[in-house]
């Protein structure tokens, strides 16, 4: 089958490998009908999280349709398109008991810190993803979710990661009714927390980045206020303006380990990697929330260590929550929201290519060309 | 550069999951709700471990099920191995393994070679669209590269003639 591979820091190709089995007796096999890049396969695409072994299938967004299941699969069945949530998650163990499906102890036996992830190096359990034409699904009776029927395939890829994503991001930053919330990233994940801001009830919302195109396209989809933070000085200094000199009640953090905006991060985190990632958006949002104010991480950060000020959230009284996203606790509100028109996710798809330009894709999301916001990789089995 | 406030009222389910007790200002999480601490609780069967998995040593065992195409091996394997020694907690573990990705680079394009297929690095860095979309950047980025490259090539064997001259 096809599949894309990492070779090497931005170094992708698509090749072809032998097709997924059945190891488990609870795997599935799907045949992958729609899959994107995310910005999380940026950190993986950089050479940025340890233990990305050379030969690796990313892909943590897909869709597809179920071709095979082991003997122990009875909630999903041959010939269902589902949605796979990006976690893999065993639906039984203590953390995904209480809904944490982010954060299951049976799926990942790299690392303790992380879950398991499709496609997402070793530190996040070694699994082949799904920017392949077929994937192995552990785990089949808890993560997928059949389709509802008239959804189109767009939304679907979608709700395994990025409309989950932005939801929780605005549901961590604890939104009361009237609460300005300020974001950093206009990428797919922070236009997405942006416009469900909103139905936790903010009274205002802000989104800083530095694509002007990716600040135009959330302006009007969340809607919001988007500023360039290279034009407006000091970010932080630029929102207490807008504050009533408070800052903002909740802040979510949409930017990760990639972030631009000060030369010292970019070279400890994203050049040197002495640390895990350069911290800039996180600094900003400490330093730019109210006192007593809430910090929602979202971004991706690496397993060691990253500088933030973190004596300013203890002088200020802060509550920082963050977390890999609980996918499958989350679909059943979503897929609500997006069949009553509330959530409009396929409004974000700027780029459809075959998988086998999965070199293309790579590069054009990393290096934001194109006016790219999501690009998504159609394996040459899929016709429509 | 002002941009307009929002009028929120005009926005389609502005407010449907306000939760004024989603407030993590203060504590929240109802304990009573908890599962047990037994995280062996109907373990799921485990998938036969049949490739060399390492797994976090502050876990007592190979999680039930984990992805197997990519066992270690060779000297990045070596390197894992050893990475595999230490806690998720302490540098000895990740700088180990960001060492044996690089190393692994350059035992992914040897293993390339030796199957006789040389690497498209210009198609897998996916040069063509910066081509395309971003010419101006992308020709001044290689035509810098190519003059550092060719200037400390001469440099280092200008270096050279004076040592051989100096002989
Ligand atoms: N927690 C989760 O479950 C989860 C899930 C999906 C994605 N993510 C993470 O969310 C983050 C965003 O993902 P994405 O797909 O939107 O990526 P993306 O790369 O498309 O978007 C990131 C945006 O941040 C902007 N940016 C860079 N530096 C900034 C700064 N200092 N301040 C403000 N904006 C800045 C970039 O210009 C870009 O538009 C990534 O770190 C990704 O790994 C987390
Ligand atoms: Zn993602
Ligand atoms: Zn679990």
């Amino acid at each position: 089958m096809l599949a894309m591979e990492y070779r090497g820091p931005k170094r992708v190709r698509a090749v072809q490998k032998p097709m997924p089995e059945i190891k488990h007796p609870e795997d599935a096999i799907v045949r992958v009908t729609r899959s994107c890049i995310c910005g999380s396969d940026l950190h993986l695409y950089n050479g940025n999280v340890p233990d990305t072994r050379v030969g690796s299938t990313f892909g943590h967004e897909f869709v597809g349709e179920v071709v095979e299941i082991g003997p122990d699969v009875t909630n999903i069945k041959v010939g269902d398109n589902v949605i796979v949530p990006f976690n893999v998650s065993c639906g039984r163990c203590y953390f995904c008991q209480q809904g944490m499906f982010g954060n299951c102890h049976q799926a990942n036996a790299m690392a303790t810190a992380v879950g398991g992830i499709f496609g997402y190096s070793h530190t996040a359990g070694g699994f082949d993803g799904g920017q392949a034409e077929y994937a192995r699904v552990p785990y089949a009776n808890v993560g997928p979710t059949v389709i509802p029927p008239g959804m189109d395939l767009d939304d679907a890829v979608l709700l395994t990661d990025v409309v989950p994503t932005g939801y929780q991001a605005a549901e961590m930053a604890g939104i009361q009714k009237g609460d300005t919330v300020l974001v950093f990233g206009a990428g797919p994940v922070g236009i997405m927390a942006a416009r469900c801001a909103w139905l936790f009830g903010a009274g205002r919302v802000i989104v800083l980045d530095k694509e002007d195109y990716r600040l135009e396209f959330v302006r009007n989809y969340a809607p919001c206020e988007a500023y360039n933070f290279e034009e407006i000085g000091d970010p932080v200094l630029f929102i207490k303006k807008q504050t009533d000199w408070l800052g903002a009640d909740c802040v979510i953090d949409a930017v990760g380990a990639e972030a631009a905006g000060n030369v010292l991060q970019t070279i400890t985190g994203r050049k040197t990697l002495l640390q895990a990632g350069s911290a800039t958006a996180l600094h900003w949002a400490i330093n730019a929330v109210k006192k007593g104010g809430v910090v929602s991480i979202v971004g991706v950060y690496g397993p060691t260590d990253n500088l933030v000020p973190i004596g300013n959230a203890m002088n200020k009284g802060l509550t920082i929550r963050g977390n890999q996203t609980s996918v499958k606790r989350l679909l059943p509100r979503l897929i609500d929201h997006v069949q009553s028109g509330r959530l409009n996710p396929k409004a974000l798809i700027t780029h459809r290519l075959p998988m086998e330009e999965v070199a293309d894709g790579y590069r054009l999301f990393s290096a934001k060309l194109d006016n790219c916001i999501k690009p998504i990789l159609i394996p040459p089995t899929v016709t429509k | 550069m002002q941009t307009q406030r929002i009028d929120y009222t005009q926005i389609n389910g502005w407010g449907v999951d306000a939760d004024p007790e989603n407030d993590p200002t203060y504590p929240m999480q109802h304990r009573e709700d908890a599962p047990p601490r037994d995280i062996f609780y109907d373990r799921p069967p485990q998938q036969p471990i049949t490739v060399e998995v390492l797994h976090s040593i502050e876990r007592p065992d190979v999680t039930a099920v984990f992805g197997a195409t990519l066992p270690p091996t060779g000297l990045s394997g070596v390197i894992r191995r050893f990475a595999f020694k230490y806690s998720e907690n302490e540098y000895k573990h990740w700088l180990p393994l960001i060492l044996a990705d690089r190393v692994d680079v350059v035992e992914g394009v040897l293993k390339d070679l030796a199957h006789g297929h040389v690497p498209n690095i210009f198609a897998e860095k996916g040069y063509a669209v910066e081509w395309k979309y971003n010419r101006t950047a992308f020709v001044t980025k290689m035509a810098t590269i190519v003059a550092v490259t060719v200037g400390t090539i001469l440099l280092l064997n200008s270096g050279k003639d004076k040592k051989s001259k100096r002989k």
